[in-house]
């Protein structure tokens, strides 16, 4: 099917992706592991499709597409609220920095 | 005693020579925190006699206060009064709000509206402060009238002990939270609020009420 191969073409641009960045040395070693075998699972999810149906069925959910759906929809609410809270920290140490720049820069002056 | 006056302000310069003017013959040190304002807010308050820290980008009205309360007390205040810089506050007020502090029957004083006769409160302003009061007293089981309210004072041990993290609005809860956690004595003082024109465009409006509960909400997940 088109799909699949528009997947699998996509699924190796995003790992050449990941092994410039981890050339450039921007991701880790774990990073890098992790990232491949999530790619590599998706891979074989999207060739053999209906091995997906048999892993659902032990979940207790009809089809393997429903599955990975379902699936999805958690990990990605996982990373929001990661990225929510992330982002609560990063705004909490920016007002850190500019008060103690202005607090110091006050003392510089007197 | 020495009483420093804290004005948290940002894009003020239509006020703030003005508030910093009626501060100072009641207070020893006026500070004023300008908040990253795109206008002569900071430049205005240094002529007008107050010592200004800049934060030069905009962090919100609890990031101020927070940053104003630790200058204070590095400078040796024993008394902080907060005081809002859009003029809706009246200087006559300062010498009673901190007068419990002075009395050391209070750490921590807090202006109200709503304990005052004189004010005229817009009925849409009545109906959203209380439903905050509810939520704070819900949240803390403090039944304080007025949270909203920037008038302030701060006895020194208060001033070290309160820690805003909360950079917006959602600030004046969590000073009630943080009240309730040190166990601070509190003390509300009827005040009297100007609500000019002006006042009334800067101040909060509704929508303004989810951003805080989210906030809040925000707040508790670390």
């Amino acid at each position: 099917m088109v799909i699949q191969i528009l997947i699998i073409f996509f699924i190796i641009f995003v790992l050449a992706r990941i092994i410039r960045q981890f050339k450039m040395g921007e991701i880790t070693n774990r990073e890098l592991f992790i990232w491949f075998v999530f790619w590599a699972v998706v891979a074989m999810a999207v060739m053999v499709p209906k091995k997906t149906d048999d892993i659902a069925r032990l979940l207790g959910v009809a089809r393997g597409a429903d599955m990975l759906v379902y699936l999805s929809i958690l990990g990605l609410f996982f990373i929001v609220f990661k990225m929510i809270v992330k982002l609560e920290r990063i705004d909490k140490n920016i007002t850190k920095i500019i008060r103690k720049i202005s607090l110091d820069e006050k003392e510089k002056n007197e | 005693m020495k009483v420093t006056a804290v004005v948290p302000a940002y894009n003020e310069a239509k006020t703030i020579s003005q508030v910093v003017d009626g501060i100072k013959q009641v207070v020893d040190q006026v500070v004023v925190v300008d908040d990253g304002s795109k206008d002569d807010t900071g430049s205005l308050a240094k002529i007008a006699g107050a010592t200004v820290f800049t934060h030069f980008l905009n962090r919100g009205q609890g990031a101020a206060l927070q940053t104003g309360l630790e200058a204070a007390v590095r400078d040796q205040a024993d008394i902080v009064v907060t005081f809002d810089a859009d003029g809706q506050h009246d200087p006559g007020d300062i010498k009673a709000v901190i007068e419990p502090i002075i009395r050391d029957q209070a750490d921590i004083v807090l202006g109200s509206r709503f304990l005052s006769d004189n004010n005229q409160i817009p009925i849409s302003k009545t109906v959203i402060l209380k439903i905050a009061a509810g939520i704070t007293r819900f949240y803390t089981g403090l039944a304080v009238t007025d949270a909203h309210n920037g008038f302030r004072a701060f006895s020194k041990k208060a001033a070290q002990l309160i820690n805003i993290e909360q950079d917006g609005m959602a600030h004046a809860s969590e000073i009630i939270e943080q009240i309730k956690k040190h166990q601070l004595i509190i003390k509300e003082i009827p005040v009297t609020i100007q609500y000019t024109e002006y006042s009334q465009q800067k101040g909060q409006r509704i929508t303004n009420s989810f951003k805080i509960i989210w906030d809040l909400i925000l707040g508790r997940v670390k």
